[in-house]
C-alpha cells in the first residue's frame, strides 16, 4: 500500500458550501432535483437535466461501482483516479484509497470513505467495499 | 448555407523547429505566418482576417494583430484546445463564405519544451471560476490519468488490448523515419510499447505524444483569389464542432466528441467514410486515435482495436493511412496543441507533397479530426474535410 500524498483542498463556494459542511460531519450528499427527481454530479445550483433550482443534498448510500481508474505512477507517490457510478444514478471523479492498486479492476463495488485534506473540508473518495 | 467550396487552403506551413529555447512564442507566432504566406504566394499586407486560439501571447488576437502589424477586418479567437485549429479552418471558411474576409491567417505556435512543462503528468492549474474544479483538482487528474480512464473503460467494455493501442505508435513510428524533422524517427515494435514504462495505467511512455515546440500556420482565401495562386487546390467541403462533456454524471468515457462531428461534416462535405484517401486524427495519446476513428466511422464501435492492429494505419501497407507526418506520437506537439499539423499535413497529402514514401496516391479526399482539452472530462472536437480540385 503506497504512502498517502497530500491532498489539495477543495475551493469551496457559495454554490457547494452545503456540501463541505455535511463532509465535516462525515456525511455524504448527492445534488438531487426535487423537480425531475434526478441526482446529478458534480454539484451546481442548477438542474442538469431540468433546468430547475430546487436543488436538495440527500443524504447518500456512499455505496457505487468502479466505472474506471488509472494508476498515476509517475508520481511521487503514486495514486488511484477514478470514476465511480454512485447507487444514486450519476459517475463521480474520485480516488480508490487504502486498497493494493494492482488489485483494482472495472465493476469492482467500493464504498465512501472521507479524506483529510491539506487545508479545508474532507473529500469523498472510495475504497473496496 | 453551407462552407463547402466556399474557401480553399492556399498557404501551408510548419515550422521546422522542435526546440526554441532562442525564440519568443510570438516570434514564432510571426514566423509561421509568413512562411504559410510565402507559400500561398500572398503578402502580409493582404490579410484581412486573422484566426487564434489559447496559445496566442495575450488574450484574444489582439496582441499578436499588433506584433505582425495586421490590418484586419475581421477576427475570432475561438478556445477549443488542441483542436481549435482545425475549427478555426472551418471558421475562416465560413468568414469567406459570408464576405467578411478574403484572405485568413490562422497561427499556432509555443514552447512548452523549453518551458519545461511536464505536460501530461502533473495537474493543471485552474481557473478558481471553473465550476468543476473542487471536484476533480483534490484527486490529483493529469492529462494523462484522463486520457488512460478512457481506454481503461474501452478495454473493458470492447476487449480492446495494449498490443492494439501499440499499434497505432508503431504506424506513426514507419511515417516519422522519412521525416528528418520528427522528434522520435526510429521505427519500433508493438513490443517496445508495451514494454516502456507504465505512466498512468494502462498507457505506457509511448503510448503518448512527444512534447515539442514549434508552430504552424494556415492562409485560407477565397476562391477567386485561390484560382489566381500557383498552388494546387484544396477546397473545404465540410466541417463539424461540439463540446462532449461529462452530462451532469450521465456519459460514456469511450466515446469522444468526433461520433457528432464526423457525421456533421460528412452530411455538409455529400460524402462517406469510405470516399476518404487519407486522415489526419490528434494523437495526443494511442487510444485517443482509437476512439476518433472509430466514432468518426471508419470501423464499427468497439471494432477499432483490430482495425488499427497489423499495419492498416500504415501508409502503402494498411487500408487508413494516418498522420503521414509521425503526428503528435513520433513527430512534434507544438504548444500542446495537435490540430494544426493535423490540417497542414492534409494539405500535403492534397497536394501531394508529402514525403514520397508516404504519399497516397489519387489523394484527392482527405479528412483531419481533433479534439482538444481533455478526453476524460470536457473536451471539443472538430472535423474538417478537404478536397484536391
Amino acid at each position: 500500500m503506497a504512502p498517502a500524498r497530500t491532498i489539495p483542498s477543495p475551493l469551496v463556494s457559495v454554490e457547494n458550501e452545503a456540501f463541505w459542511n455535511a463532509a465535516k460531519q462525515g456525511r455524504f450528499t448527492v445534488p438531487t432535483c426535487a423537480a425531475c427527481g434526478k441526482a446529478h454530479w458534480y454539484p451546481r445550483a442548477i438542474c442538469p437535466f431540468c433546468s430547475s433550482d430546487k436543488i436538495e443534498w440527500r443524504a447518500a448510500s456512499g455505496k457505487g461501482t468502479i466505472y474506471t481508474y488509472s494508476v498515476m505512477r509517475r508520481a511521487k507517490e503514486p495514486y488511484a483516479i477514478a470514476y465511480v457510478t454512485l447507487a444514486e444514478g450519476p459517475t463521480m471523479m474520485t480516488n480508490i484509497v487504502d486498497c493494493d492498486f494492482d488489485a483494482l479492476r472495472v465493476g469492482q463495488p467500493v464504498a465512501v470513505v472521507f479524506k483529510d485534506t491539506e487545508n479545508g473540508p474532507p473529500v469523498p473518495m472510495f475504497k473496496p467495499a | 448555407m453551407t462552407i463547402k467550396g466556399k474557401a480553399y487552403i492556399a498557404g501551408a506551413y510548419e515550422h521546422p523547429t522542435r526546440h526554441a529555447p532562442d525564440k519568443t512564442v510570438a516570434q514564432l507566432h510571426a514566423e509561421v505566418a509568413l512562411g504559410a504566406l510565402k507559400d500561398a504566394g500572398l503578402s502580409r499586407d493582404e490579410v484581412d482576417g486573422y484566426f487564434c486560439a489559447g496559445d496566442a501571447p495575450g488574450p484574444g488576437p489582439a496582441t499578436m494583430a499588433e506584433y505582425m502589424n495586421l490590418k484586419l477586418r475581421h477576427v475570432d479567437s475561438t478556445e477549443l484546445g488542441g483542436t481549435s485549429y482545425v475549427a478555426l479552418a472551418a471558421h475562416a471558411a465560413e468568414a469567406i463564405a459570408l464576405g467578411k474576409c478574403d484572405v485568413a491567417l490562422v497561427t499556432l505556435a509555443g514552447r512548452p519544451r523549453s518551458e519545461g512543462q511536464a505536460t501530461g503528468t502533473t495537474p493543471r492549474l485552474r481557473d478558481p471560476n471553473q465550476p468543476e474544479a473542487p471536484w476533480e483538482v483534490p484527486y490529483g487528474m493529469t492529462t494523462a490519468n484522463g486520457y488512460a480512464m478512457c481506454a481503461m473503460r474501452h478495454m473493458h467494455q470492447y476487449g480492446t488490448t495494449s498490443e492494439q493501442l501499440a499499434w497505432i505508435k508503431v504506424a506513426a513510428s514507419h511515417h516519422a523515419q522519412h521525416n528528418p524533422n520528427a522528434m522520435l524517427p526510429e521505427v519500433i515494435t508493438v513490443e517496445d510499447v508495451v514494454n516502456s514504462p507504465v505512466i498512468a495505467d494502462p498507457l505506457h511512455r509511448l503510448d503518448c505524444c512527444v512534447i515539442s515546440d514549434g508552430g504552424g500556420a494556415l492562409v485560407i482565401v477565397k476562391p477567386e483569389i485561390a484560382k489566381k495562386l500557383k498552388r494546387p487546390l484544396v477546397k473545404i467541403i465540410g466541417a463539424g464542432e461540439t463540446v462532449k462533456h461529462l452530462a451532469g454524471g450521465t456519459f460514456d468515457l469511450t466515446t469522444s466528441g468526433a461520433a457528432r462531428t464526423g457525421p456533421i461534416a460528412f452530411a455538409e462535405a455529400g460524402i462517406a467514410p469510405a470516399d476518404i484517401k487519407y486522415v489526419s486524427i490528434y494523437d495526443s495519446f494511442t487510444i485517443t486515435v482509437l476512439m476518433q476513428i472509430e466514432d468518426l466511422g471508419f470501423c464499427a464501435k468497439g471494432d477499432g482495436g483490430k482495425f488499427v492492429s497489423d499495419g492498416n494505419l500504415i501508409s502503402g501497407v494498411g487500408k487508413l493511412p494516418f498522420n503521414t507526418d509521425g503526428g503528435g506520437l513520433c513527430n512534434n506537439h507544438p504548444a500542446n496543441r495537435g490540430g494544426m499539423t493535423k490540417v497542414i499535413e492534409a494539405v500535403r497529402q492534397l497536394r501531394g507533397e508529402a514525403h514520397p514514401k508516404v504519399q497516397v496516391k489519387n489523394c484527392d479526399l482527405a479528412l483531419a479530426q481533433g479534439t482538444g482539452m481533455q478526453l476524460g472530462t470536457r473536451h471539443c472536437s472538430a472535423t474538417l474535410i478537404m478536397e484536391r480540385e
